[in-house]
């Protein structure tokens, strides 16, 4: 029999898909997702009109067009940015408590550390604008929806108090207004290191918002093992025994949630494996790893020290390019964003108890 | 205008009032606007009736004095995209409407009828049409066919979008693509200049002395509607005229266009209007017909830019279930909380579990 034109997925393909860069129609397979979708593959019909035994799983696109637009963020301004507020954030927190459980040195180190840190990703942040010198817009409204308002109120204190403290620690003028300091910037360090979390994750970006929940862990973990990793290496090493610890524990945090994102979360997962994001990751997971190991064994040693706090710094720098450009390739892949919101769907309509293949 | 705060609803835990996420019958009322607010105008877009000629594109861009730019968005570049009829390629920065073309083909049973469908389908799609002309005999499908050019049989006989060669079947979709403007809008939400905002009629608007080109907005948006324009650092993308709509005129492109595909108007005519038209179509047998973007429960708690689609979304480049991004913010920040809560735990127990020197 013949339908007319108009009845659904009756064998209608793109004509020509194949041979066009980035095929419309194209099988995807996970073993977590799996997802059926037959009738857009032409020749079905043509076999005698017999549905073949095993249906293809696969989605369509517009000539294999991304959905949504991948950020503009710019490598590496941003990912610096994300390094830099991290472990200035958490030096901040460690040198508050240094300084009021009398560590003198560590003090020094973890506040020069986090003015340092967080006037560079100030700078890489107005860096990364469009329009660099409308800056201080961001400071216009203040808005609860979004993480980047948010986020400069966090960091305008931060930076604020944590470079005014690093200054005044370098001049040697006002203790008691360093500790101050000190304290103002400990307060913001933790939100700062942990709301790029949310930053990426509030977006459409399909391997970022996945992760809402991991990602600020993720962020928050590899800041201490940077935070930690970078005073450790210029404190004396009797008194950076609880950089080390941080550094450790940090770096623990960062390993253990980074492998739930990279496997909790079927097809956007995969981002996370493949290509240059996958590269970077695993050379992330090699350098973190070796940090924490190293400066169990050796981290009372001023060489292991130094090659240690090293390591998870660098460690923690990749993790934040690998993520990002995780997020970069699933954005830039409309299967990132067609197969999860198809597997939605099916979900909804199984729950509801009729299958629909009209979308809402 | 009324002056707005162009902070964002703020947050109420469970967002009773749906301020996030969900239905939200006056949105202009939500964003501070007072009760004698215009109504909320929108676009129906039609995509069954789109012959593709590209004159909302070319009315938007004189319009709004939009610059040139390849199919990839690229500025100031001239350049075919080798792939269909459609060198805009997307939407973005310098193109705010954008005519999707899709060439399908599919193989079809041999031999093909001579004239119209099968009798028994015939007859029992013409039980389904109320204001049928007349009861035709199932010989004089052709009559009946002729009578209603957008009768399911006349599409399938008749419509010069679809043709035949051989074995095969050759079909065309067009779709003018626009910015949504949607009910809870993701780079409204996310942009923290408040250079996006709601107008009194319920759009969503960049106004471009504020904007200082963060670009959060471009991945935030669901549909990949706005972005960045290179060369000026700003964001851009579809304001449904608002310049017109203050001086009480339509915009451009529905001006424009030849074949009522683009209808502008009060939203809830609009919507009116599209589910008499859905409902045509079905009864004509366009099974395929649905509408996107309609239904006030769906992510984005519905758009004000809607369309009449005639396959899958994603066919046209649209997502199939697009969610705003910012329902899921409220976990984000209890989680970021618990990260920063968990740093200063592990600092302070580093520092105390350490032997002072």
């Amino acid at each position: 029999m013949t339908e007319g034109i108009t009845t659904p997925g009756q064998g209608w393909r793109r004509a020509g898909g194949s041979d066009v860069a980035g095929d419309g129609v194209r099988a995807y397979g996970d073993g977590a997702g799996r997802r059926r979708k037959g009738g857009r593959r032409g020749g079905r019909r043509g076999r005698g009109g017999e549905v073949p035994m095993v249906e293809e799983a696969e989605f369509t696109s517009y000539y294999g067009r991304p959905i949504i637009k991948p950020p503009v963020w710019k490598s590496p301004d941003v990912p610096l940015y994300l390094f830099l507020g991290g472990a200035a954030g958490s030096s901040a927190i460690l040198g508050a408590l240094a300084d009021v459980t009398g560590r003198p040195a560590l003090t020094r180190v973890s506040r020069l550390t986090a003015g340092g840190g967080s006037i560079l990703s100030v700078v890489f942040l107005i860096h990364d604008l469009g329009r660099p010198e409308r800056f201080l817009h961001m400071l216009r409204v203040i808005k609860p929806t979004s993480p980047l308002s948010i986020g400069s109120y966090i960091l305008a204190p931060f930076s604020a108090a944590a470079g005014a403290t690093a200054a005044v620690e370098l001049l040697g003028w006002f203790p008691r207004l360093k500790r101050f300091g000190g304290a103002v910037s400990a307060l913001f360090g933790g939100p700062l290191a942990t709301y790029t979390g949310v930053l990426l994750a509030n977006t459409a970006v399909p391997s970022w918002h996945a992760a809402h929940r991991e990602l600020p862990f993720v962020f928050g973990g590899s800041a201490m093992a940077a935070g930690g990793g970078i005073t450790m290496a210029f404190t004396p090493v009797a008194e950076a025994g609880p950089a080390r610890k941080m550094a450790v524990t940090g770096a623990a945090i960062e390993l253990a949630v980074v492998h739930r994102v990279e496997n909790g979360h079927g097809v956007v997962s995969e981002p996370f494996h493949t290509g240059r994001a996958g590269t970077m990751l695993r050379a992330a997971k090699a350098c973190t790893a070796a940090g924490a190991g190293l400066t169990v064994l050796a981290g009372r040693s001023r060489l292991g020290a130094v090659v240690s706090g090293t390591l998870l710094a660098a460690g923690s720098l990749l993790t934040r390019f690998g993520v990002f450009e995780a997020g970069m390739a699933s954005a830039k892949d409309p299967k990132y964003t067609v197969v999860p919101q198809r597997e939605r769907m099916a979900a909804r309509a199984a729950q509801n108890g009729h299958a629909s293949t009209v979308s809402r | 205008m009324t002056s707005v705060s162009s902070a964002s609803p703020a947050f109420t835990g469970k967002d009773p009032e749906n301020r996030l996420f969900g239905p939200l019958p006056d949105v202009q009322g939500e964003a501070g606007y007072r009760e004698d607010h215009p109504a909320r105008v929108g676009f129906f877009t039609d995509t069954s009736v789109c012959i593709g000629c590209k004159a909302c594109e070319v009315a938007c861009k004189e319009w709004n004095t939009l610059p040139m730019d390849d199919s990839y968005g690229t500025r100031d570049t001239l350049g075919l995209s080798g792939m269909s009829y459609d060198n805009t390629g997307q939407l973005g920065a310098n193109t705010w409407r954008h005519v999707a073309f899709i060439e399908q083909v599919r193989t079809v049973d041999l031999p093909m009828p001579t004239v119209g469908p099968p009798p028994d389908a015939a007859a029992s799609r013409r039980d389904g049409i109320v204001d049928a002309p007349d009861e035709a005999e199932p010989g004089d499908s052709v009559v009946t066919a002729q009578t209603s050019v957008l009768n399911a049989e006349a599409l399938s006989e008749f419509d010069p979008q679809t043709s035949q060669s051989g074995d095969r079947e050759i079909r065309w979709l067009m779709a003018s693509d626009v910015c949504k403007h949607c009910t809870h809008a993701g780079c409204l939400d996310v942009c923290p200049t408040g250079a996006l905002f709601r107008t009194e009629f319920g759009t969503v608007v960049v106004q471009g002395d504020i904007c200082n080109g963060c670009g959060y907005c471009v991945p935030s948006c669901p549909y990949g509607v706005i972005n960045q324009r290179k060369g000026d650092g700003r964001v851009f993308k579809c304001t449904m005229c608002y310049d017109r709509l203050t001086d009480g005129l339509q915009p451009a492109c529905a001006t424009a266009c030849p074949t009522q595909s683009i209808q502008f108007g009060n939203l809830d005519e609009l919507q009116a209007r599209a589910d008499a038209r859905l409902e045509t179509l079905k009864r004509q047998g366009v099974e395929s017909a649905r509408l996107y973007g309609r239904d006030e429960d769906d992510g984005v708690g519905g758009n004000g830019a809607f369309f009449l689609l005639l396959d899958e979304p994603e066919v046209y480049g649209l997502p199939p279930d697009p969610i705003v991004t910012t329902r899921d913010l409220p976990a984000m920040w209890r989680s970021a909380a618990a990260a920063a809560a968990m740093m200063v735990g592990v600092a302070l127990s580093a520092v105390l579990g350490s032997r002072r020197r």
